[in-house]
């Protein structure tokens, strides 16, 4: 009676396929070098049918890989045709506007067989932790000076190792062994998911992927579209200022939403800067997509089928499509800013639903040693701690204070910051007064001090944003408070993007932007008020300013 | 009477039972009972099921030479937040180390979620001027001027308890234990928990919210144990009370009142313990046990019959089994996974037509839609039920009447109707969901943990996990089961297996390569010193073992691995062992080493215990019989969905040797072992019931 295809038996191999890309995420993030990857999760892994379909993706902790890596793999298919691949073979690459927006991510693909057949893929991303050029930084003139670009090339074949593709990438990087250990950990998610991917369908008694693979789309375009049909159909537009490098910005963008779809476009868009903080059109479609199906349908796993009504597209040589050979070292700056830029256009027809803006762009902080440093004899460090500012206020809570969207990173902890360079943290509190005023308020900034340890001056490379346009509210809600980075008695800010050095003496002050607050302040609850104040959240002269003493 | 040999008790008190057991000499249980736990007065229910097994036994409580108590009471306390009024302090500068945590949202696509409740808010979170260095060094001494004026803040915000976490306090607690001595010389009636006594770890926030779980459930615990004490006392109790902690070993009542967070979980550890017990009598080197109850199923690797360790696990989350929506807190303990599959656990049909399972659950109250105690939603025992899996007489020793057709009406009408399914193959739909998501977190947890699980014997206990041990093990891949006897309260008997024992993990920071041993060895003399003296409240004069072990990574790398280290001061000439050590077991569980990358060390561990209880080993095969079962029950088939008949046999009727096979259903007062048609089950010699599965499924 429970004949192989019944709802139940497609819904357990759906739930197994999920179960094995979390896994192939769990393999590579325990074996990674990178910190971004192991605090961030900054990884992905995903499965595929024998027609390049995605049936699914592991939910890691960075949105960058959703729609990147499914395109990708289409790409490296129609490069290396299905019919020539044999058992064993992987292919790679980190071209950034094939694999995912810049060199350190890097795109393994592998067939599965079984019966001497391909019957499906499996891919998987990492970020690796140093590809040459000027490093991890917004510096880059063009694509040349950022480091080692790969293009779609056999990685193993039949199980044997391309030794001569492993030297060019070790004698590319200034973390050879880890980058070696890196690639090590993608070959081996590979192998497992196409072994385990081979093993389900023996289990299942599956010959081929097909039924099983339009059962998934099927089930999902058709969630989504449904998820769709909800939101009024219209074209919603939004402008949202930017701080920029060298010059400040217009993000643009109209939200088309009808029966068939959501497509955004980023027609008017200002053109591209001459640092890396450029953005390929893969890299801002994974964190628009990822924003609009925060509210559009966030319980259908990711796939082909849940994917493919929501479209993106911009013109050419805009900061949101930068063409080549544009620098993208930082392409993320400007990414994570993609939900609010969407979320603007989409409140207008969802106003009930979609949160005001957040300080959104995480502060990394990525610090080193001064190079006399060395020279000296002195103790050399890298490290890159991440902090966040205040999530937007939502339309029935306060924002969330000092919490990292749309990236799920950690931030990080003091006393293992101090283990491992030679700084001290004087400070790391809560910004009273930062979260913008609202009915809902916004979440709040933190405000972060330090100091050297041992006397010696370091560098930091410093590329975030909303140090001058800050988050704002909504539906009368009033903006957070901008970020500020300074030297204690300087008498000018620091600018959110530059190559900072930290003397002796210098005491470094990073204080990260408020979310926007949502509804007009003056409807907020008194007790919430009343709340904030005895916690030290807001200060009286805060309230007297934003809430107008906060009496009813 | 014959000469008594020792006679021991054991009581895990639990969220829905109170399991009892009662073991004389060696591991013959003589008494064991499950009674319902007594909510408001937990130390009654724990009298009520001591004189039941006592009484069965033909034994007064004088008698009893070892006592060994286990209580999800702190848990619970923990999750319902019916604990002490806390306020923290920590050092200035870091006010907020609670509500800025690791800045994360715990599920990705969720706009609607807030953080984790960690107890104390913002206005009880106080700060005193003081720091230490990352090497205990003082960089600011602490301000002796600001003790009065934090002290009536104390007051005056009407705390009962104070946790006290202040940076680098793990490498100096000086500045801790002078915080701590004033509040208390003023106050004497506080409570004070300091987190370089609690956790001393690096990384503030956790050592910070394992400091405020300790000193939320301290004063409730310590009435607790002391009216605890005072019954059994009082009914002619001589011997000490022992308390199971998470880490599988048990301590003093004294150590239990300082560090109550080390009780939490106590109860699954313990069958944890029994399973390793097991597999060291059945000299199994590859484990995995699972414990399934109501709302609930726990899963622990055992490897040469030592339960995996971890050093944290999360408490309270928010959104059930959602890794990071709980508190964390960082203690020794026996690492177990928790999903939200159990009996009571609800099956539904989403928006989009995919059949669910859990992880809500309707518990014991209102039940499933079976125990007609206003349930109505379909669950994992009404689709055990429906397909005859559960047989409705003498349903939990009777207590509970089973109404079949309300189990059919809820799955046809809740699963069947919008799937088009019948009530019987909505059933097995929803078994093969919760099979499914069982067997994905179990391989999910040994992905995690560099380990395989087509090669381990599955342990299955609790009041669920003989039913459903052989679908996750069709599903995990696994090829062997074992259910002990006295299934039902697996964790109270796990308890009579556990040593004395202290385990402490502290923080230092070095690298393997330039290790300042002597440093080292006296952080270790120190940590040794502390445990013993802990173990030596509990554990007399009985000879003690010592284990020493440093957890290492590759620097700039993020997985820790615990490198065993010789039991005695380090020299310069260990450190070439200790890096092949590393590099193996790295290559063990990631295939390929590292070589040329240099070696970190942050955290130092130090255990002291007493010998585990001897292992009696099961050494004889008895000679193998075919059991002629005289009675069958229809089923629905769990391999292929077809209806069987399958024999029905009573567990007691079994002797070792005795062999059935699948599909079958075998029956005991607290439970029900399913054989499904590809396995057959054989009773050894110790009375396990032993199933293994056909190479190939019995359904052809």
């Amino acid at each position: 009676m429970t004949n192989a295809l019944s709802p139940a038996r497609l819904q357990v191999m759906w739930n197994r396929l999920l179960a094995v890309v979390e896994e192939q995420g769990q393999t590579l993030i325990r074996a990674a070098f990178s910190p971004i990857v192991r605090e961030c999760g900054d990884i992905s892994a995903g499965l595929f049918d024998a027609q390049g379909r995605m049936l699914a993706q592991a939910v890691t902790g960075t949105p960058g890989h959703i729609n990147t890596m499914a395109e990708a793999v289409k790409h490296l298919m129609r490069r290396f045709p299905t019919a020539q691949m044999q058992q064993g073979d992987i292919y790679m690459t980190n071209d950034p506007w094939l694999a995912s927006g810049h060199l350190n991510d890097f795109l393994l693909l592998m067939p599965a067989f079984r019966q001497g057949q391909v019957v499906g893929f499996t891919a998987c991303t990492s970020h690796l932790v140093d590809l040459g050029g000027l490093g991890m930084g917004p510096e880059g003139s063009d694509i040349y000076d950022e480091g080692l670009l790969i293009p779609p090339c056999k990685l193993v074949s039949q199980g044997a190792l391309n030794e001569g593709l492993m030297e060019i990438i070790r004698a590319n990087s200034r973390e050879p062994i880890a980058n070696e250990g890196d690639i090590y950990a993608l070959i081996a998610c590979c192998e497992a998911g196409a072994g385990r991917l081979v093993e389900t369908m023996a289990e299942f008694g599956l010959d081929d992927l097909e039924a099983l693979g339009s059962y998934i789309i099927d089930t999902s375009r058709r969630g989504t579209l449904e998820a769709i049909a909800e939101v009024p159909n219209g074209v919603y537009h939004n402008l949202l200022r930017t701080d920029g490098y060298e010059a400040e910005l217009e993000l643009r963008a109209a939200l088309t939403v009808s029966n068939k779809g959501v497509h955004v476009d980023f027609t008017g868009t200002s053109g591209c800067s001459s640092k890396g903080i450029n953005v390929p059109l893969n890299y801002a479609t994974a964190y628009s997509v990822f924003a609009l199906r925060c509210i559009v349908g966030p319980d259908i796993p990711n796939n082909a089928g849940s994917l493919a009504p929501f479209t993106v597209d911009g013109p050419a040589g805009c900061i949101l499509n930068a063409q080549r050979p544009a620098p993208v070292a930082m392409r993320h700056t400007l990414g994570q800013l993609m939900p609010d830029l969407v979320f603007g256009c989409l409140h207008q027809a969802l106003p009930d639903l979609v949160p005001a803006e957040g300080a959104s762009c995480m502060f990394d902080l990525p610090m080193r040693h001064a190079p006399e440093v060395l020279r000296g004899g002195g103790r050399g460090f890298a490290i890159e701690p991440v902090h966040n500012g205040g999530t937007g206020a939502r339309p029935y809570a306060d924002g969330l204070s000092a919490t990292a969207y749309p990236s799920g990173v950690f931030g990080s902890q003091v006393e293992i910051t101090e283990a491992v360079a030679p700084v001290t943290v004087w400070r790391r509190e809560l910004r009273p007064d930062s979260g913008g005023a609202g009915t809902y308020r916004g979440g709040l900034g933190q405000r972060i001090e330090m100091s050297s340890a041992n006397g010696a001056p370091f560098l930091v490379f410093l590329s975030v944003e909303r140090l001058k346009y800050p988050a704002l509210g909504r539906a009368g809600g009033a903006p957070g408070a901008p970020g500020r980075i300074r030297l204690r008695g300087a008498v000018e800010d620091l600018p959110g993007k530059c190559e900072l050095r930290v003397g002796p003496k210098d005491h470094l002050i990073f204080e990260t932007p408020g979310g926007g607050g949502f509804g007009p302040p003056e409807q907020r609850d008194p007790e919430a008020i009343a709340c904030d104040l005895k916690r030290g959240l807001v200060t009286k002269a805060g309230v007297m300013r934003d809430y107008k003493g906060g009496k009813p | 009477m014959k000469l008594s040999p020792r006679l021991r008790l054991a009581i895990d008190i639990g969220g829905t039972f109170t399991d009892t057991v009662l073991v004389s000499g060696h591991d013959r249980i003589v008494g064991s009972t499950k009674t319902l736990t007594t909510h408001k007065n937990p130390a009654l229910g724990a009298m009520e099921g001591a004189r039941h097994v006592l009484a069965q036994a033909d034994h007064g409580l004088s008698e009893i030479d070892g006592f060994v108590h286990g209580t999800t009471l702190a848990t619970n306390a923990l999750i319902e937040k019916r604990g002490a009024r806390v306020a923290t302090v920590t050092t200035e500068g870091f006010r907020d180390i609670l509500e800025i945590a690791y800045e994360r949202r715990y599920a990705q696509y969720d706009l609607s979620l807030e953080k984790p409740d960690f107890l104390v808010p913002r206005d009880r979170a106080f700060t005193i001027p003081e720091r230490m260095s990352v090497q205990g060094q003082v960089l600011r001494p602490l301000d002796k001027g600001a003790i009065a004026p934090l002290l009536e803040q104390i007051v005056a915000c009407g705390a009962e308890a104070v946790a006290i976490c202040l940076l680098h306090s793990y490498a100096n607690p000086a500045h801790e234990h002078r915080l701590r001595d004033s509040l208390l010389a003023a106050r004497p009636g506080l409570t004070v928990s300091i987190s370089s006594e609690v956790s001393p770890e690096a990384r503030e926030f956790e050592r910070l919210s394992t400091t405020v779980a300790n000193a939320y459930i301290q004063p409730l615990m310590a009435s607790y144990l002391e009216r605890l004490q005072s019954l059994l006392q009082a009914e002619g109790l001589v011997c000490p009370i022992l308390m199971m902690t998470a880490g599988g070993g048990m301590c003093t009542l004294d150590t239990a009142t300082r560090f109550p967070i080390r009780l939490v979980e106590s109860g699954p550890a313990g069958g944890a313990i029994l399973a390793a017990h097991i597999a060291a009598q059945a000299g199994l080197d590859h484990v995995l046990s699972l414990d399934v109850g109501g709302t609930t199923a726990k899963l622990c690797l055992i490897d040469t019959a030592q339960p995996q360790t971890s050093r944290r696990f999360e408490i309270a989350r928010a959104a059930r089994f959602i890794k990071g929506s709980g508190m964390p807190v960082r203690i020794p303990v026996i690492e177990m996974i928790e999903i939200g599959a159990g009996g009571g656990s609800i099956a539904g049909v989403d928006r989009l037509g995919r059949l669910t399972v859990g992880p809500k659950s309707a518990g014991s109250e209102p039940g499933p839609a079976a125990f007609g105690l206003g349930g109505v939603a379909p669950t994992v025992t009404d689709a055990d039920i429906e397909l005859g899996f559960l047989r409705p007489e003498g349903f939990a020793d009777g207590r509970i009447r089973i109404d079949t057709q309300a189990a059919h009406v809820a799955l046809g009408e809740q699963i069947g109707a919008p799937l088009d399914l019948s009530a019987a193959e909505a059933a097995d739909g929803v078994s093969r969901i919760v099979q499914e998501s069982m067997a994905s977190a179990a391989r999910m947890h040994a992905v995690e943990s560099g380990k395989d699980l087509g090669s381990r014997t599955l342990i299955a206990f609790g009041g669920n996990g003989p039913l459903h041990a052989s679908r996750l093990a069709r599903s995990a891949g696994v090829a062997r089961i074992l259910i002990p006897p006295n299934p039902g309260v697996g964790s109270a008997v796990g308890f009579l297996f556990a040593p004395v024992s202290f385990e402490i993990v502290r923080s230092r920071y070095a690298r393997l390569g330039t290790l300042p041993v002597a440093q080292i060895n006296a952080l270790f003399a120190q940590m040794l010193g502390e445990a013993e003296v802990v173990v030596a409240q509990g554990a007399g004069d009985a000879e003690r073992l010592t284990r020493r072990s440093a957890f290492m990574r590759y620097a700039g790398q993020g997985h820790e691995i615990e490198i065993a280290l010789p039991d005695r001061p380090l020299t310069h000439s260990d450190l070439p062992a200790l890096t092949e050590a590393f590099d193996a077991e790295y290559r063990n569980q990631f295939s390929r080493p590292v070589p040329g990358m240099e070696i970190e060390i942050l955290n130092w561990s130090a255990r002291v215990s007493t010998h585990s209880t001897p292992v009696r080993k099961c050494v004889e095969n008895p000679k193998v019989r075919d059991h002629i079962a005289t009675q069958s029950t229809p089923i629905i088939c769990d391999v292929d969905g077809t209806p069987r008949q399958a024999a029905l046999v009573k567990r007691e009727a079994l002797q070792p040797g005795d062999q059935i096979e699948g599909p079958a259903l075998i029956t005991e007062p607290q439970t029900t072992t399913l054989v499904s048609s590809d396995f057959k089950a054989q009773v050894d010699a110790m009375g396990n019931l032993v199933l293994t599965r056909h190479a190939k499924g019995g359904a052809e």
